[in-house]
């Protein structure tokens, strides 16, 4: 879909494919059968109701949980030899954050494969998480041990690890969660300098108010594609009854929802 | 576990393990001073320690069997230690010093993996292979089990099997951790206990000094088994010194560490391997009861001080230390002192220490900052309630200043739920800090600091409760109401906004 507005002369390979991916936890399926390929330089987002297998699927294209069956490449390769082109940003709560560390550090963890083993983090490292940092509106808060920021500088930090790895594929995992208006407002902000330079972010989602407005792609996943493509052709109300099923608390405000894409 | 949390433990694993450890040291040290001649009977007499030759000059020969009284050394040998003049002195402290510093670096990431009891499996399954390897090597060859390198890799194989027990049982049954923990320390232990039996009824007598590897003993430590110790030690520490980084990322975020291409599972047995090896090599000083509060007390004492992981690595390293070096001194001084349990002990009582008087998250100065809060908002909602009052009373003649009306108890105890103990001692706090003057008979007047203050204190809650209002979606954490700081919260156009329609609202606030 997205390659026809690609000229045939060139050549892109697309930053992430997936074939026939099947992904089983202890007895049952979890996501199943997923085909994608997801276009480069837009903002893609990951949307279904809870369950549905959205981080499964991300976690699953970076190899942290064992696949059942199936393929997925980063830019036309397996995934270890383009690890340095992917950025990751997991679940706020994936982490205990009481740990010692300062907002810098963490973002400074982000670098660690640059730094490589057993050496130490340089000055100069420090200097590029703390501009990544400042990307992210978080300068100030550089040398805050990390339980004392809010739950949105939190997120932001995170958002500030992966962006020091200058990758060319994002995948966020439930980034807008819990988070403040202000940290809400700067994710978008850098979410679209990202695909001004050409990036690729893929965002699971819970907000489907926002997702005409923030998105130019949709995946609408429950357990399997229910569809994917741009927000304008997929992301209506037949496909969200598809995907949500009786559970869109919302149904009666889809055509509003879905209407606020082609209007504005 | 709400006390846990109020306390801010580093990991609730971690205080578990550190409590237990102290009750268990205390009684471990009660029972060795208490009826220490038995145990030394039983498994290691000391006229067998005394044989070999290399414990330090001012041990005293072990009395009659009755005798179970902790001498004081005399003031030489307590010179004579101190100093390290003695040669013996020197290595055991060496090596029990070395042994403190790699407790103490390892325990720190073995506390913040949240494996805190991890350690403590290990200390207890290694006592059946400390038996097994003194089996076998007996069998070959009678007279050589005592060989340490052979014990210690018993040792390690039994504590390592101890480890992966626990995995099995937790990945592939419903027992959960703690319950898989349990388990298999107790079969562990049980099965060490049942092989230690069988082992003193042999007839061989060089079963002796086996029992230094459950309570430890510093004192008849050889020079070629401290040459192991800090040989061992030292490369625990440069190990964990070179994947310092490596170690901070694997225990604050795993996941991404895999994302990253980090060998996520070979970063973990490195580090469950130092743990190990710190284990196997603090048996002999430490022993294997105790062995896990050696690794985590340094590291549970040293979060209180700092946020810095660097820093924290360094704390603990230092407690350890000192834990190991007070430990060895007293038991070169009291010979019947079990070095292990007195390490133990002098880390508790630094552990007290920092928990008191941490700089970072200590209690008292959790206390003291929240006493401050109180009395600050304290403070802040009587000018307020001031305010509000005067505010009534100049609404008819606004030509007079609000620090010319008098307020009194009566006034101001309706205005909140506060009782009239509580509002006495606000005002109290008041005058003393010169906001209030006191009129006796009649009441209190704001001074003219103090009618800056209510008015400033005023003027913030509004803004702030405007703001709620108008900019309702925003995330709580965000608000700040105990706030000279709504300036440095806010956007300077957001203030002036609501200031506007501050004024709107209460036009007598614009002209004061």
């Amino acid at each position: 879909m997205a390659s026809e507005s690609i000229p045939p002369a060139v050549t892109v390979v697309p930053p992430l494919s997936i074939h026939d991916l099947t992904v089983a936890y202890q007895r049952k399926p979890v996501i199943w059968d997923i085909d994608y390929v997801a276009p480069a330089g837009k903002l893609v987002a990951i949307v279904g109701p809870n369950g549905a297998g959205k981080s499964t699927l991300i976690n699953a294209a970076l190899e942290l949980i064992p696949r059942a069956s199936g393929q997925v490449r980063f830019f036309g390769e397996p995934y270890q030899k383009q690890r340095h082109r992917v950025g990751y940003v997991p679940q706020r709560e994936s982490v205990d954050w009481d740990f010692p560390v300062s907002a810098l550090d963490v973002v400074v963890m982000g670098l660690y494969r640059k730094v490589g083993w057993c050496l130490p983090v340089l000055p100069r490292h420090r200097k590029t998480a703390l501009a990544a940092l400042a990307r992210v509106g978080m300068a100030d808060y550089a040398h805050r041990q990390i339980r004392r920021l809010s739950g949105g500088q939190q997120q932001r930090v995170f958002l500030a690890r992966a962006l020091v790895q200058d990758a060319d594929l994002y995948l966020m995992d439930e980034p807008f969660t819990g988070v403040d208006a202000a940290t809400e407002r700067a994710i978008v902000e850098i979410l679209r300098e990202l695909r001004a330079l050409g990036k690729t972010a893929l965002v699971v989602h819970h907000d489907l108010q926002t997702v005409t407005e923030y998105f130019d792609e949709v995946i609408l996943l429950n357990m399997r594609l229910v569809a994917t493509g741009s927000v304008e052709s997929v992301f209506t109300t037949d496909n969200l009854r598809k995907t949500y099923g009786g559970r869109l608390m919302l149904l009666e405000n889809t055509d509003r929802i879905v209407g606020k894409g082609t209007s504005g | 576990m709400s006390f846990q949390r109020q306390l801010d433990w580093p990991s609730k694993t971690g205080s578990f393990a550190v409590r237990r450890s102290a009750m268990q040291t205390a009684i471990c040290l009660l029972f060795i001073v208490w009826s220490n001649q038995e145990i030394t009977a039983q498994i290691s007499p000391h006229s067998e320690a005394s044989g070999q030759g290399h414990q330090t000059t001012s041990q005293k020969p072990a009395g009659s069997l009755a005798d179970n009284r902790l001498a004081w050394p005399a003031a030489a040998d307590v010179k004579r230690v101190l100093l390290m003049q003695d040669y013996n002195t020197r290595i055991v402290l060496w090596g029990t010093t070395t042994l403190g510093l790699a407790a103490g670096i390892t325990g720190t990431f073995l506390l913040l993996r949240k494996r805190s009891l991890l350690g403590d499996v290990v200390g207890h399954a290694s006592l059946p292979g400390v038996a097994i390897a003194f089996l076998i090597m007996e069998l070959r060859e009678p007279q050589s089990g005592k060989w340490l390198p052979g014990l210690l890799i018993g040792a390690s194989i039994s504590g390592i099997a101890g480890m992966v027990s626990t995995v099995i049982i937790r990945s592939c049954t419903r027992i959960k951790e703690d319950a898989a923990l349990a388990i298999t320390l107790g079969a562990f232990y049980g099965l060490g206990i049942v092989l230690f039996t069988i082992i003193q009824k042999l007839p061989t007598g060089s079963q002796a000094g086996l029992g230094n590897f459950i309570y430890g003993n510093t004192a008849t430590i050889t020079q070629s088994e401290v040459d192991l110790i800090w040989r061992v030690a030292i490369v625990a520490i440069v190990a964990a010194g070179l994947l310092f980084k490596e170690f901070g990322l694997l225990c604050f975020d795993e996941q991404f560490a895999s994302s990253q291409g980090w060998p996520v599972v070979l970063l973990d047995l490195i580090l469950m391997g130092l743990v190990v090896a710190v284990c196997v090599i603090g048996l002999r000083s430490v022993g294997l009861l105790l062995v896990v509060a050696l690794l985590i007390i340094p590291a549970a004492s040293a979060r209180f001080w700092t946020e810095k992981l660097s820093h924290m690595t360094f704390c603990a390293a230092v407690i350890g230390v000192v834990s190991c070096y007070v430990g060895a001194v007293s038991s070169a001084l009291f010979s019947r002192l079990a070095a292990g349990a007195v390490i133990v002990l002098t880390g508790s009582v630094m552990f007290c220490a920092s928990l008191c008087f941490g700089t970072r998250r200590g209690v008292l100065l959790r206390w003291y900052t929240r006493r401050r809060l109180n009395q600050r908002i304290a403070t802040q909602q009587l000018l307020l309630a001031i305010f509000e009052t005067v505010e009534t009373a100049l609404l008819p003649n606004p030509q007079q200043a609000l620090t010319d009306v008098t307020v009194t108890l009566e006034d101001l105890l309706p205005k909140r739920s506060w009782t009239a103990k509580q509002l006495r001692r606000s005002l109290h706090e008041a005058q003393k800090a010169q906001y209030l003057a006191s009129h006796p008979g009649r009441g209190h007047r704001l001074t003219a600091q103090g009618g800056r203050a209510a008015h400033r204190a005023a003027r913030n809650h509004r803004l702030w409760e405007l703001y709620l209002l108008q900019h309702a979606d925003v995330a709580p954490g965000h608000v700040d109401r105990d706030a000279d700081r709504i300036e440095q919260i806010l956007d300077p156009e957001i203030i002036s906004g609501l200031e506007s329609a501050l004024f709107k609202k209460y036009p007598q606030m614009a002209a004061s």
